[in-house]
């Protein structure tokens, strides 16, 4: 047998004091870390199937698991560190490309993490939204370049299509087929409540959520799976993904052992087929197709719902986003080089794209700068994983953000980054029906609800701090930002002033 | 110390107005009186005034105030004007002696007409024309700097008390239908007077007493229409809003004050729909000209006065009435100080436009 050049990563320890055999961590645990020795009447595990999801840690009635970091240790190097070796050694074993899941988590600048906000002192007094009005709806879409008025003289409602949020926040895509049903159940319910939106991405609508139409965003992407005129015009919205922040310039791959039951029908295509999305869309090849892509959605649905063009955020995005802004799009959404994915190239998820914030900053005000900005809305995602990054988004000059990884936090995953093995133990990332009846939509529901109630709270105190009392009024204001410990360049690019100054 | 502009300075302040809605024009000595009395709500960096219909004589040129650091400055803005316009008449401004007022720049006003040639050419109408070369000469021409630009109207400012710097412009022997004034108390200033207010562009005048948060929200949105904010300050920013509203995108001034004061959703939710569906549509198209935060201001625009506070009331303003005459002010002493015997004495509510315009002419407004 060939020698197995990997120790596990991560440790699980059990307390055997604590232990009562009750075998539910074998139970829950799909990947088999968990055994029970019959003769002994102890329990057992195998760290090497470990993922570090925690539901065994979770689930564990008498809090005898912990899993640790396993301290086995290479001899120390600052350049071969140990995720490096051991992902060398796994494809010398394997041939293969790395796989990854969820966002990148190598260590690479945060820059909200290095903005801080401003409050009011003296001058102008902060505004208690227990006690005043504190807006945070808003509307995505192109505005009206010209105000017509009817012969009495009122003005027309000219306005576009627009998609109406009671806070600047969606559920960005995330198909059904790589998530659950269940997890989309507990999405669009939340959205529906909430008054925002969720996204289908490229899996098709189910016919059941067809009724939570109003606050759906659906995509179409570059396998067009599931795109029928029925799907097009059941939504609020029109997404066309030309990339995601997690693999830009990669297609999809959905292998066939998902394309069972609903989800081939609902993808439309036959079961056990592998669902490839190509890399581009083979319609696309510069920004005058995308431009008839853009208009024949609309003559789909007739004018009457919003088009936006999602793309990842790449090295030249100012200059994209401005050729999508002309196209026709009334939404930009861009994709942060963290943004999370059910399956990636590890090397293309940790090493391409660029951070969110910084493309954001370059392109909101590159569409200021040719006076364009009104022509679309911008949405960002990729990652924004609290409140305080979503006023920093905003305040860089956002009109909402895009959440998807903070939302299966929400739902009880753990970021084990394990999508790609299909044995999501929470019943998020996976088919398997005993796995996938884990997550209760009605908990879901309530968890995402309660989620972004906390966060709009939060949204509101931070604003009313500032003196602001409506969205519209923090959106692009970045007098209200500090850098801290940021260099000049990023400082220029971010559009900011340093702290103190 | 930075020059205004390249530093923002958030300032507390006196607002005073007063129209006569009959047309009949009244000295400026009433504007003075007012705005003295509220002179704990100046620290005396910076004081000013509007007035209109000052210039009836050359009631169809536009009145060209600008501030020159130095003769050659002067020459080369000059040689800017000639290029542009034809210049009806020139001179200084005549000032007085006022011991409490020092370091004033050379003050010059210019009556000029945009040149037919040029006009044709640059395929703008006059009022577009008129506003690009103003900005022109204050972003382009280092050391001078226009403060008033509008036909009939004037605006008089500098860094002192509001009331030294009436006595200094002698704002007594201007006779106008509306006057403006603003006392000004910034939290530091280098002392440069086209800091002070109001701010005007065209016959556009904004004088206002607050700091609004949504300050750079409001820069970032309107400087792609073609506006450069060079003074960082609320009142430029408010004015370029009114501006570009009013006369570039044909809004009313009532419609205006529900864009950059407007109802909140829930009180929206309580019209009737045709009035839900026009604030929605105004709210909706115009989100970047929002303006939260405290302030009271009035703008002045020709044939007529606009007292607007933001919506949560958050700085105090009073209007009163007496005879033909409106007054406005940040205290009611400043009005009772001219008017003792004034009537209909209320508050506007926050967000409540007090829209004043002459009666009996038809001004489109």
């Amino acid at each position: 047998m060939a020698i197995n050049f990997l120790y596990p990563e991560y440790e699980i320890v059990r307390k055997e004091s604590r232990c009562i055999a009750c075998r539910a961590c074998e139970n829950q645990c799909a990947h088999g870390a968990h055994e029970f020795l019959a003769d002994k009447g102890v329990m057992t595990c195998d760290e090497s199937k470990c993922v570090n999801c925690h539901r065994c840690v979770c689930i564990c009635p008498t809090r005898a698991l912990k899993i640790v970091k396993s301290g086995n240790a290479y001899k120390q190097n600052a350049n071969w560190g140990q995720r490096t070796v051991d992902e060398l050694y796994r494809q010398a074993d394997s041939g293969g490309v790395l796989l990854s899941s969820m966002g990148n988590p190598q260590n690479y600048p945060v820059y909200f993490d290095k903005i801080l906000l401003n409050a009011s002192q003296v001058t102008n007094p902060s505004i208690d939204p227990l006690r005043e009005p504190m807006e945070t709806r808003c509307a995505l879409g192109a505005k009206p370049h010209r105000i017509e008025r009817d012969k009495k003289g009122n003005i027309k409602n000219n306005l576009p299509p627009q998609l109406k949020l009671s806070m600047p926040i969606l559920f960005s895509a995330m198909s059904y087929g790589s998530i659950s049903y269940n997890a989309h159940e507990s999405l669009a319910r939340a959205a529906q409540e909430l008054g925002i939106y969720y996204n289908t991405g490229e899996g098709g609508l189910h016919e059941d959520f067809y009724k939570y139409g109003k606050n759906t965003v659906v995509q179409v992407a570059s396998g067009r799976f599931g795109v029928h005129s029925g799907y097009l015009n059941a939504g609020a919205a029109v997404e066309i993904k030309m990339g995601q922040g997690a693999k830009p310039g990669i297609g999809g791959h959905l292998p066939g052992t998902k394309i069972v039951g609903d989800i081939a029908r609902t993808r439309m295509i036959p079961e056990g087929t592998d669902a490839i999305s190509p890399a581009p869309h083979h319609d696309i090849y510069s920004i005058e197709d995308l431009r008839q892509l853009v208009y024949s959605l609309k003559e789909a649905t007739d004018y009457k719902l919003p088009v936006i063009v999602k793309i990842a955020a790449v090295h030249n995005i100012t200059a994209i986003a401005s050729g999508i802004a002309r196209s026709g799009a009334d939404i930009i959404a861009i994709d942060g080089f963290r943004g999370g994915t059910g399956a990636a190239p590890t090397r293309i998820r940790d090493h391409v794209g660029i951070p969110i914030e910084l493309a954001l900053a370059s392109v909101d005000k590159r569409l200021r700068d040719e006076g364009i900005r009104d022509n679309v809305s911008l949405v960002v995602g990729g990652s924004i994983r609290s409140s305080a990054d979503i006023v920093k988004a905003v305040a860089l000059g956002a009109d909402a953000v895009y959440i998807a990884s903070a939302a299966l936090l929400a739902l009880g995953c753990h970021l084990c980054r394990s999508c790609q093995t299909g044995k999501c133990n929470w019943g998020i990332a996976t088919q398997i029906p005993q796995l996938t009846k884990r997550l209760n939509p009605d908990i879901g529901c309530k968890r995402l609800v309660n989620l972004l109630s906390a966060w709009k709270h939060e949204i509101q105190e931070m604003m009313g701090g500032m003196g602001i009392n409506s969205i519209e009024a923090l959106k692009g204001n970045r007098l209200m930002l500090r850098g801290i410990g940021l260099n000049e360049r990023e400082l220029a690019v971010l559009g900011i002033k340093h702290a103190g100054e | 110390m930075l020059k205004e502009g390249s530093v923002r300075i958030p300032s507390g302040c006196a607002i005073s107005g007063i129209i006569d809605t009959s047309g009949a024009r009244f000295s400026g000595e009433a504007i003075i009186k007012s705005i003295s009395v509220m002179r704990e709500r100046s620290n005396g960096l910076g004081g000013g005034f509007a007035a209109y219909g000052i210039y009836p004589e050359y009631k169809d040129y536009y009145a060209l105030h600008i501030f020159f650091d130095s003769s050659a400055v002067r020459k080369a803005c000059e040689e800017f004007l000639e290029r542009h316009f034809d210049i009806i008449n020139l001179s200084k401004i005549p000032t007085h002696t006022v011991k409490e007022i020092t370091d004033a720049p050379r003050i010059w006003r210019y009556f000029v007409t945009p040149l037919p040639t040029k006009l044709a050419a640059s395929g703008l109408c006059e009022r577009e024309f008129t506003s690009k070369c103003v900005f022109r000469i204050n972003t382009q021409i280092t050391g001078a700097y226009v403060f008033s630009s509008g036909k009939n109207m004037g605006v008089f400012k500098g860094v002192g008390y509001p009331e030294d710097i009436g006595r200094y412009f002698g704002l007594q022997n201007y006779f106008g239908y509306a006057f403006t004034a603003h006392g000004r108390y910034p939290t530091n200033t280098p002392g440069w007077w086209g800091g002070a207010h109001p701010f005007a562009l065209l016959d556009y005048t904004v004088v206002h007493n607050g700091e609004i948060s949504s300050y750079d929200a409001n820069r970032r949105a309107i400087e792609p229409y073609g506006y450069t904010c060079t003074l960082q300050t609320d009142t430029e920013v408010i004015t370029y809003i009114i501006d570009y509203l009013h006369r570039k995108k044909g809004l009313l001034m009532e419609e205006i004050a529900s864009v950059i004061a407007a109802p909140f959703w829930e009180t929206i939710a309580r019209f009737n729909t045709s009035v839900q569906e026009k604030y929605e549509y105004l709210r909706t198209v115009f989100a970047g000209q929002l303006i939260t935060g405290p302030f009271s201001i009035i703008a002045g625009f020709e044939g007529g006065l606009m007292a607007l506070n933001d919506r949560l009331k958050l700085r105090s303003m009073v209007v009163a009435e007496k005879g033909t005459k409106t007054y406005i002010a940040s205290e009611e002493a400043a009005i009772r100080m001219v008017e003792p015997d004034v009537e209909n004495v209320f508050a506007p509510d926050g967000g409540e436009p007090i829209i004043v315009r002459l009666r009996g002419e038809a001004h489109g407004n």
